[in-house]
């Protein structure tokens, strides 16, 4: 998946903890009795329609089957014995069988996608539901491009082996059972040359795909490593070129290209061997059942007519052999994608709302964390530690502290995103983990540190953040866009408030993303307002101008606003100073700047705060 | 940010389907010439292993025929010549069987001829032999024809990104390009190295096939020659009926992709705001469409195989009848209608493989469109010989001007002049064009007027290379590639040694974190995050330029990502740095600022203000108010 600019989430910092998306290799087996587990629940629904293509598919193959034998009839009655007119009729019965052949076999596509397609269907919902239910340690774990490759691409490969499931193993078994019947009706002392030719076609292509297997994965391997080269290149081609490293990276890509080269060489050094090693065996055979059904013939045990038709079936239960090596390919892949999808099914949120939530009637915004400690699973080293702060009501406090202090995880603390490992957060003086989830959302108004927004217009993105069951008039969206200085560069295009949004809102300035965000959330006119550095994109005068008018806006809403600019941080009712994950300062702007020595340090290194760093 | 510009001008994103099919696809095959010898033994190897192939059948068709006059011959009186035995049957008025006698050659009295049947099986298995091993030879070598020329072609596009100039890659979103070098490429080698084999394989047997058609029954052959326009016409038609559905089902499939891209990467939003379950109404409304359009197209792509077996069973019946009765009135012998009948079968399968890899071989041509599009881009222009010598490092900005879109000017007539061994800081808001300075300086885009010179030399007139191994960057965007941490500070000047190394380390304060890391230098530095925090990666960049001991200096905004106290310690060795050297520093940071040599206030391309701290604060004027808290 390439990489895109879309930010993902929060950004915390997180240590590599098994994460990276790269779980434990299960077994072979295993990853089949995910797949067979997936196929059982999901194509549950299609049983019938399954069942339709496989008596179809039964029909259509003993049609095929038959042809030899009507062909054998008509050499052994017609030809033989010079018949004429016994030949046309035969001819007559071939040709009916053939059209009920086809006409079962397109009745059975016809069943079968719609099957498959259905199953598809199901598989992806099941999956996208599952996910949106993820909360931030879930999603984080996986990735948002490998959630996306699994709902998708994965999806898709079972869907396809289902599909050609459908034709492939109801055909193949019949095709080699009915062939092998139907030969052993023709002739039955030629039989045992079927007990040797069959095992030996089935081993020698089993044994050439136990070679291939190996060496595809390594070849995935190697085309991955190869690709992360060429993106290498690409991010970084800037400083490759400021220090003139061109010839570094050339040598690098013609070693992971060479590589490629000599994967792909052995590889087709054993797929070269499939095509002539099949059809010899397929040759050899014909060979040895001329010479020994000759034999027969001469000694008056069979007709030369059921030799030819022999013959015709032994092809058709070779070709039956092939059909199943291919599936047997196309099931380890599946097997894969079962397992990933398996994966993510299984995983089951950890943060959920309440069996019996406290409903409050309304919520006026205090919030108390009570000696709060976070550190992500598995990591040594807390990202919080004993923070013990209070938030009035209607009060606006400013967090600072350097990057990877934990700023941003105060935040994700009273969103619920993480839970606390221990201590409590407490909004209105109930823990927020008794609160009904998406009531607690509806309460705080969350502006992230890189706005993201979706497609569609500017409007939309807008009633996006309307409370649930508000109804927004035009005049309320252009209120919101002037609190958060929106106003001007929205007006400034002839479509307005129609004005389109691409995928991740990239056709804005950062600075300008930020405050169709912050308009977002104002709309909902919340109780708690979070801004995880939001107003960093803007300079100085709109980030002024911003607080002002959320100022008259939210009198009475709580504000908790993480920020490095030392003039937003002025004009908090309290400023908390986080460092290493615990509290080192807490008070007014005044009283740290005497007794807080960090918080003198951050301000004297401030910024002159002209501009928009992105 | 100059990618922002020129995306956001509108530049449309390249169409997916192949534009022009036959000229991609020639223009590709032409890429196999250098591999000539290799590909006509390939073809030759083809025609060789596919010929004996195709003998076979008819061989075995003469041991099956040498069975039945067995068969018949015991049946007759033994002493009678053929002749004698057809005229008696024809007195007895057995017409139909003097007629198939006739055609036979048989030896009345006499049983099967073992000898002459083991003589011609055996000539059969040893051909069938050498057909093995020619193909395998041909499989083998048509591989190592495809490897080579996949070989050449990325790394011709590999040094084609090098010489391409910086505004090819910020005018287009960084995925696009990133999947036209891998996803693309990865495509042709899959699609086309299979539909190559593929195809030889058919056309060569259909003719083979063909030609022992023709020699065992012209009647037979053009009852199934026949069967190729039917086939080909009801695929055509298939192709066409399922072409718009296969449109549809893409683009609803990436409709919805995006749906679920933007759910999962925007997922603290959703779920926020209270919009999980708009998001899933809306998957679910996408989802039937896509599941609507698929059963479309997949019910007529599924199509193909059915109808093309149907044409085939269609031929063999016809060539069951009239084939038996040709036998039956002595035109032919049995043997050869078993033959011929194996042919029918050998020469439909490849006209239906064939249909079946028509959307293949479009998706790997339309690949190969979008790669020679990335071939055929301009290049950035050629570069002069000569090296810049900087002996004291004064850079001065005459009179430039510059645009990335023609009518957007971003610089507007520029001068400025940093004296050797100062420092200048650039301010302004966004859009001023502080960055396009730095880009500007170091030709990563080049003047539309005016001149850039570093100590009196103009920079175009001397190689790029030079002009940037002599001006050492740090960037807001930390680049470090998968190696070690020593490795990438070393990328600074390679042939440093390493106690220099060392000392760019410790100057930029990496020395003291390396050595809380277990592997300590030798740590690897994972591009996607891993144990080094970002401001850690920032540390190891100006190490990187600490290292390539420059002469002119360029910061852009490097210090805003990193923590204000590694800031400080950065600005402490900073300052060390700057001392013999000309250093621009485009920040946010009062501090970095104020103790700059010359500031110079930017704002819409042109410089508004220039001085000292002191001399901007007493002038009250565009510096004083953006300072102001």
């Amino acid at each position: 998946m390439p990489h895109t600019d879309i930010p993902t989430d929060l950004d915390f910092h997180r240590p590599d903890t098994a994460a990276a998306g790269h779980d434990r290799q299960p077994a072979v087996c295993e990853s089949s009795q995910m797949l067979w587990a997936l196929l059982r629940q999901y194509v549950r629904p299609y049983r019938r329609l399954l069942a339709i293509v496989a008596t179809l598919q039964v029909i259509s193959t003993l049609a095929s089957l038959y042809l030899p034998t009507v062909n054998a009839a008509i050499i052994d009655d017609g030809v033989a014995k010079g018949n004429t007119r016994r030949i046309v009729e035969l001819g007559g019965v071939m040709l009916g069988v053939t059209g009920l052949q086809v006409a079962c076999a397109i009745g059975a596509v016809f069943f079968g996608s719609r099957a498959a397609m259905g199953f598809g269907r199901d598989l992806r919902s099941a999956i996208f539901h599952h996910v949106t239910t993820f909360s931030a340690e879930e999603t984080g774990r996986f990735g948002a491009p490998s959630l996306l490759t699994r709902t998708t691409n994965d999806v898709g490969q079972i869907q396809q082996l289902l599909q050609m499931t459908a034709t492939i193993l109801i055909t193949a078994p019949i095709m080699s059972i009915g062939g092998i019947l139907m030969a052993l009706h023709q002739d039955a002392g030629l039989s045992w040359l079927l007990l040797v030719s069959v095992p030996v076609l089935a081993l020698a292509n089993f044994w050439i795909i136990a070679h291939l297997m190996p060496i595809f994965r390594r070849m995935q391997r190697v085309i991955d490593g190869i690709n992360r080269v060429m993106r290498d290149q690409l991010s970084g081609i800037r400083v490759i070129r400021a220090f003139a490293r061109e010839p570094v990276e050339r040598s690098r890509f013609a070693d992971a290209n060479q590589a490629l080269s000599n994967t792909a060489l052995e590889a087709g050094r054993w797929q070269a061997l499939m095509l002539p090693a099949t059809t010899l065996v397929i040759n050899v055979s014909s060979v040895a059942l001329i010479w020994f059904g000759g034999l027969r013939i001469d000694a008056g045990q069979m007709q030369v007519g059921s030799l030819i038709a022999f013959l015709a079936y032994f092809m058709q239960i070779l070709m039956a052999v092939l059909m199943a090596t291919v599936l047997a390919v196309m099931f380890p892949r599946a097997s894969v994608c079962a397992e990933r999808i398996s994966g993510v099914l299984s995983t089951r949120p950890q943060i959920t709302s309440p069996a019996d939530p406290v409903r409050p009637v309304s919520v006026a915004g205090e919030i108390v964390f009570d000696d709060a400690a976070f550190s992500y699973p598995g990591a040594d080293r807390p990202v919080l530690q004993r923070v013990s702060l209070r938030v009035e009501r209607g009060t606006t406090t400013a967090v600072v502290g350097s990057t990877g202090s934990g700023k941003s995880t105060l935040l994700a603390m009273i969103c619920r995103f993480y839970d606390v490992t221990s201590g409590a957060v407490r909004i209105d003086g109930v823990d927020v983990r008794e609160l009904d989830l998406e009531q607690l959302w509806s309460s705080i108004g969350l502006v992230p540190q890189r706005g993201y927004l979706f497609s569609g217009t500017i409007a939309e993105n807008l009633r996006y953040g309307a409370a649930p069951g508000q109804d927004l008039t035009d005049e309320q969206l252009w209120e919101a866009l002037r609190i958060a200085a929106a106003d001007d560069f929205v007006a400034a295009h002839p479509d307005g408030l129609n004005r389109l949004v691409a995928q991740g809102g990239i056709n804005f300035s950062g600075g300008q993303r930020q405050r169709l965000a912050i308009a977002r959330a104002v709309i909902r006119r919340p109780a708690i307002y979070l801004f995880d550095d939001a107003l960093s994109a803007l300079d100085v005068h709109t980030d002024a101008r911003v607080r002002a008018a959320l100022r008259e806006v939210s009198a009475d809403a709580t504000v908790l606003i993480v920020s490095q600019r030392i003039s937003t941080v002025v004009e908090a009712d309290q400023v908390v100073v986080i460092e290493g994950g615990r509290i080192v300062g807490m008070g007014t702007h005044e009283s740290l700047l005497t007794y807080c020595r960090t918080y003198s340090e951050f301000a004297a290194s401030q910024a002159i705060t002209a501009g928009d760093p992105r | 940010m100059t990618g922002h510009v020129l995306r956001r001008s509108g530049i449309p994103a390249p169409v997916e389907r192949t534009r022009d099919f036959r000229g991609s696809a020639l223009r590709l095959l032409k890429r196999l010439v250098p591999q000539r010898t290799l590909a006509i033994s390939v073809v030759l190897l083809g025609m060789g292993g596919i010929a004996i192939g195709v003998i076979g059948p008819r061989i075995l068709g003469h041991a099956t025929d040498l069975l039945f006059n067995g068969v018949i011959g015991r049946e007759l009186p033994a002493g009678l010549t053929k002749e004698q035995a057809v005229a008696a049957a024809r007195a007895r008025g057995d017409t139909a069987f003097a007629d198939l006698l006739s055609g036979m050659n048989v030896v009345p009295g006499q049983g099967v001829d073992f000898a002459a049947v083991a003589r011609t099986l055996a000539l059969a298995l040893g051909l069938y032999l050498l057909a093995a091993v020619l193909v395998w030879l041909q499989a083998q070598l048509l591989n190592i024809t495809v490897q080579r020329t996949m070989v050449t072609l990325r790394a011709e596009v590999e040094d084609k990104l090098h010489r391409l100039p910086l505004s090819y890659f910020d005018s287009r979103q960084r995925g696009e390009v990133l999947s036209r070098v891998t996803n693309d490429i990865d495509n042709i080698q899959g699609s086309v190295s299979l539909t190559i084999s593929q195809l030889l394989t058919s056309v060569l047997t259909v003719f083979a096939v063909l030609v022992m058609m023709l020699t065992i029954s012209p009647l037979l052959a053009l009852l199934t020659i026949v069967t190729v326009p039917l086939s080909l016409w009801v695929t055509r038609w298939i192709t066409r009926r399922s072409q718009p559905l296969f449109v549809a089902q893409w683009r609803n499939t990436g409709r919805l992709a995006a749906h679920i891209e933007e759910t999962y990467s925007g997922f603290t939003i959703v779920k926020t705001f209270g919009h999980r379950e708009a998001a899933q109404r809306r998957f679910d409304e996408l989802n039937d469409e896509v599941y609507r359009s698929s059963i479309g197209a997949q019910f007529f792509s599924g199509l193909v195989g059915p109808t093309t077996m149907f044409i085939g069973n269609l031929s063999y019946v016809a060539v069951a009848v009239v084939g038996g009765l040709q036998v039956a009135s002595g035109q032919i012998t049995l043997g050869s209608i078993q033959a011929f009948i194996q042919y029918v079968r050998q020469f439909n399968q490849p006209l239906s493989q064939v249909a079946g890899m028509y959307n293949t071989l479009q998706s790997g041509i339309a690949s190969a469109e979008r790669v020679f599009e990335l071939l055929d881009a301009d290049e950035q222009s050629p570069d002069p010989g000569p090296t810049l010598e900087i002996s004291s490092g004064r850079v001065e900005f005459e009179r430039v001007n510059f645009s990335y879109l023609p009518d957007t000017p971003v610089i507007d007539e520029l001068s400025l002049v940093a004296e050797p061994g100062s420092t200048v800081a650039i301010v302004g808001p966004t859009g001023a064009g502080k960055t396009t300075c730095v880009n500007l300086l170091m030709r990563f885009y080049d003047v539309d007027s005016g001149r850039i010179s570093i100590d009196g030399v103009d920079i175009s007139t001397v190689s790029r290379q030079s002009v940037r191994a002599s001006i050492g960057m740090v960037l807001q965007d930390t680049w470090l590639f998968g190696g070690t941490i020593y490795d990438n500070i070393a990328y600074g000047r390679p042939d440093a040694s390493e106690p220099e190394v060392i000392a760019a380390a410790k100057a930029a304060h990496v020395d003291r974190f390396v050595h809380t890391l277990p592997d300590g230098y030798d740590t690897r530095v994972d591009d996607d995050g891993g144990a080094i925090s970002a401001g850690e990666k920032q540390l190891i960049t100006i190490a990187r330029a600490v290292l390539a001991r420059p002469k002119v200096l360029v910061l852009d905004e490097a210090t805003s990502a990193v923590d204000t106290r590694t800031e400080l310690l950065i600005q402490q060795a900073m300052a060390e740095l700057r001392r013999d050297r000309t250093c621009f520093i485009i920040a946010h940071r009062l501090s970095t600022i104020r103790d700059a040599d010359l500031i110079l206030v930017m704002d819409a391309g042109r410089i508004i203000e220039r001085g000292t701290h002191q001399e901007l604060m007493s002038r009250h004027g565009r510096y004083w108010e953006m300072t102001q808290v």
